[in-house]
């Protein structure tokens, strides 16, 4: 009896250890891949396909979980439109396919530090496209960095990530600090006799750099600074600032920060009748809730990485002299309606634009060679539904200098305030208005 | 020149409103020696009031806030009879907690309600020139109300029966009662009054700037240095402190970056403690 008890015990403990062990196995799946991935590139010289691993994390919870699903979306979307071309066909007769590989990294960078070292070592990853966020990117660039892997950035605008010396990290978005130097090219086509700027900002980290990149290029571009003041997070009352803004007598009012203290600024620099030809500030105007504002709205100009409503299109490509590739704006939000049932952001289009990059690089290497991709993207200079993608090659390795924001103006439309792109002329879908009318 | 005038006469406007929000502060603890740590929360709930009855009814704001007056006094009453009644006797710590609880409670709810994304109540006067000074009519007309509600509150404080009550049951609560002031009553009377002050401020604020329901903090932070500056338990006093705030926070910028504002408003409210404690009016 005793015997039989035990008997049972154990049987009882193998089932579990066995039915234990067959639920693990679906979860080392990337082993297939990787398994697949290596015969694969044995036969690539003499067989017609070949299969690239891309691999990259996912903030599926945490505080970034929605940014990043749009951006994961936008990568699945480029994924599914490659396939549906039926792959990547090289000059050779060789037709690249991508596997993806994906982990949640929980949005924090000990997970991102984790999987991207799991991503390379275990599954194989031969690309790789980061996480979202800037803060997470940087914890993943070197990762990419010490197995010399290629890297797409994405979701990020940092700019110090490229001056760690990198060689094989891209950035598709705009960096920070030339978040608002588009304005100051905007004001003086505008306004060739446009002299003086004031460059105010709100004294958090992310707008002082902005702050101080834009104040740096506006005295290069010979404009005056006549005031370069930050203000407090919490600042409620800008009229004493207001005040003193006048005072110094500018062509324009450049900087902001976040949406409240910039939301509040506009409204009160309206009411003043502050007497500027152009408002330019950060975050708060591309929010959908500027709008609240109604006429104090009117005329404000604000940067966002990509409109869905931008016109850059092969036109505009042409125009630039640059090639154009990929699909159109209206190809890839059709395409993303159809898939998620809704409008992309530029959170999407990201994702979409960094898969697309590494599609160029390699038609343009004509081989999946890493060294022959890297040499690629240097000399990458193409325009696609995002906008134009260059890199740096000088100090600054991979940084985004091509790219430029696109700069919205909330402008009055049958009596209501609709966002329109102004800046730069081929993204333009409005005349700005300007001089503004106060 | 021009600028000091501007940046003078536009801190003197806001200052009045800055004032109406302390007294309502400086009111309550005049009266039962209460610190309302939800002061900055029923502000907000002042704004929100006055947006909600804006955004929904399409109500003017301005008449919005006579409807907000009416509530603050009846939700003061009944904030009175739950947290502050039962616990008037205990330490000072109990009231401070419990007033504490009420503000968590009214942003939670409110953020959950309304997100803490920031809302705007799209309204403008114009504004008209004198000389250099450039007045925008939302600011001049918070102004006069804030100088219209103070002014109301002084005459009901001083003429009235409720009002005198109100003054002696601050003097000396037992001595009230010995000539049959119903100290209970009047307590929550005057907290009902606080809370309108503070809910009437917020909504004179919510037609000037955007705002969430994280936004009374801020005003609650310059209310205490208000009442510091004017004197704890003077209503008179406070508006005075609103007037000088408002005053600092206009000229500094003048003179230097405005990132130095709150620094001089702190480095007066530690002097004031040390030299003057009981404020520029002198209270009790």
């Amino acid at each position: 009896m005793k015997g039989m008890r035990l008997f049972v015990t154990v049987l009882f403990i193998l089932a579990l250890i066995v039915t234990g062990c067959s639920k693990a196995t679906p979860t080392p799946a990337p082993q297939p891949t990787k398994a697949e991935a290596a015969p694969a590139q044995q036969q690539a010289p003499e067989a017609k396909a070949k299969t690239l691993v891309l691999g990259f994390t996912a903030s599926q919870t945490g505080k970034y979980a929605k940014e990043s699903k749009e951006q994961t979306q936008g990568i699945q979307l480029w994924l599914k439109d490659l396939e549906k071309k039926g792959g990547l066909k090289l000059s050779d007769g060789t037709v690249v396919n991508f596997k993806v590989k994906y982990y949640d990294d929980e949005s924090t960078k000990e997970r991102v530090q984790q999987l991207y070292t799991k991503l390379i070592t275990e599954d194989g990853a031969d690309l790789l496209i980061s996480p979202y966020s800037s803060g997470l990117t940087a914890a993943a660039a070197v990762i990419a960095e010490q197995y010399g892997k290629i890297m797409i950035t994405t979701g990020a605008a940092s700019d110090s990530i490229y001056k760690q010396g990198y060689k094989r990290v891209y950035q598709i978005y705009t960096p920070a600090s030339r978040y608002l130097t588009g304005a100051v090219d905007a004001l003086k086509a505008w306004d060739p006799n446009a002299k003086k700027v004031a460059v105010v900002y709100e004294k958090s980290k992310f707008a002082t750099g902005v702050a101080k990149a834009v104040k740096a290029y506006a005295e290069k571009q010979g404009l005056e600074v006549v005031l370069f003041e930050g203000y407090e997070a919490g600042t409620t009352d800008f009229n004493p600032f207001i005040n003193k803004i006048e005072a110094a007598k500018p062509d324009a009012i450049i900087g902001g920060g976040h949406f409240q203290d910039g939301s509040t600024f506009a409204k009160q620099l309206y009411e003043k009748k502050t007497p500027v030809k152009m408002v330019a500030i950060l975050v708060a105007p591309a929010v959908p809730e500027f709008a609240e504002l109604g006429d104090a709205a009117v005329g404000v100009i604000g940067p966002s990485q990509w409109e869905s409503i931008a016109k850059y299109s092969p036109e505009s490509a042409k125009a630039a002299g640059l090639t154009w590739c990929g699909p159109t704006i209206e190809e890839f939000v059709s395409g993303y309606k159809e898939a998620y049932g809704y409008e992309p952001g530029y959170h999407a289009a990201g994702g979409y634009a960094a898969g697309l990059v590494l599609e160029r690089a390699i038609k343009m290497a004509d081989s999946t060679d890493p060294d022959a991709i890297t040499k690629a993207l240097d000399a990458m200079d193409v325009m696609i539904f995002f906008g134009h993608i260059k890199f740096d090659t000088g100090e600054a390795h991979g940084l985004q200098i091509g790219h430029d924001m696109v700069y919205l103006q909330w402008q009055k439309k049958d009596g209501k305030v609709v966002r329109e792109i102004v800046w730069p002329e081929a993204a333009k879908t409005a005349d700005a208005i300007y001089p503004l009318e106060r | 020149m021009d600028v000091l005038l501007a940046s003078l006469v536009d801190g003197l406007l806001i200052g009045f409103v800055y004032g109406l929000a302390a007294m309502g502060l400086t009111l309550i603890f005049g009266v039962m020696d209460v610190v309302n740590l939800s002061h900055g929360a029923l502000i907000a709930l002042g704004m929100f009031g006055v947006y909600l009855l804006f955004t929904g009814l399409g109500l003017n704001p301005y008449l919005g806030l006579l409807i907000v007056l009416v509530l603050g006094i009846i939700l003061g009453m009944i904030l009175y009879a739950i947290a502050i009644h039962p616990l008037l006797d205990g330490p000072h710590l109990s009231t401070l907690l419990s007033t504490f609880a009420v503000s968590m409670i009214i942003i939670g709810v409110g953020t959950m309600l309304f997100t803490s994304t920031p809302r705007n109540i799209d309204i403008n006067l114009g504004s008209m020139v004198l000389g250099p000074v450039r007045l925008q009519g939302t600011r001049v007309v918070a102004a006069l109300v804030a100088i219209l509600v103070a002014t109301g509150l002084y005459i009901f404080m001083y003429r009235t029966h409720v009002g005198k009550s109100i003054r002696a049951v601050a003097n000396n609560r037992d001595a009230a009662e010995l000539v049959g002031i119903p100290s209970v009553r009047i307590l929550a009377f005057s907290f009902g009054l606080g809370t309108m002050l503070a809910m009437v401020s917020g909504g004179l604020i919510a037609t000037l700037f955007p705002f969430s329901i994280l936004s009374g903090g801020t005003y609650e932070l310059k209310s205490f240095v208000i009442c510091v500056l004017g004197g704890l338990g003077n209503p008179t006093g406070a508006l005075l402190g609103g007037l000088i705030l408002g005053l600092i926070e206009g000229l500094i910028p003048v003179f230097m970056p405005v990132g130095w504002t709150p620094v001089i408003e702190f480095t007066l409210f530690v002097l004031i403690i040390l030299i003057r404690p009981s404020g520029i009016l002198g209270a009790r």
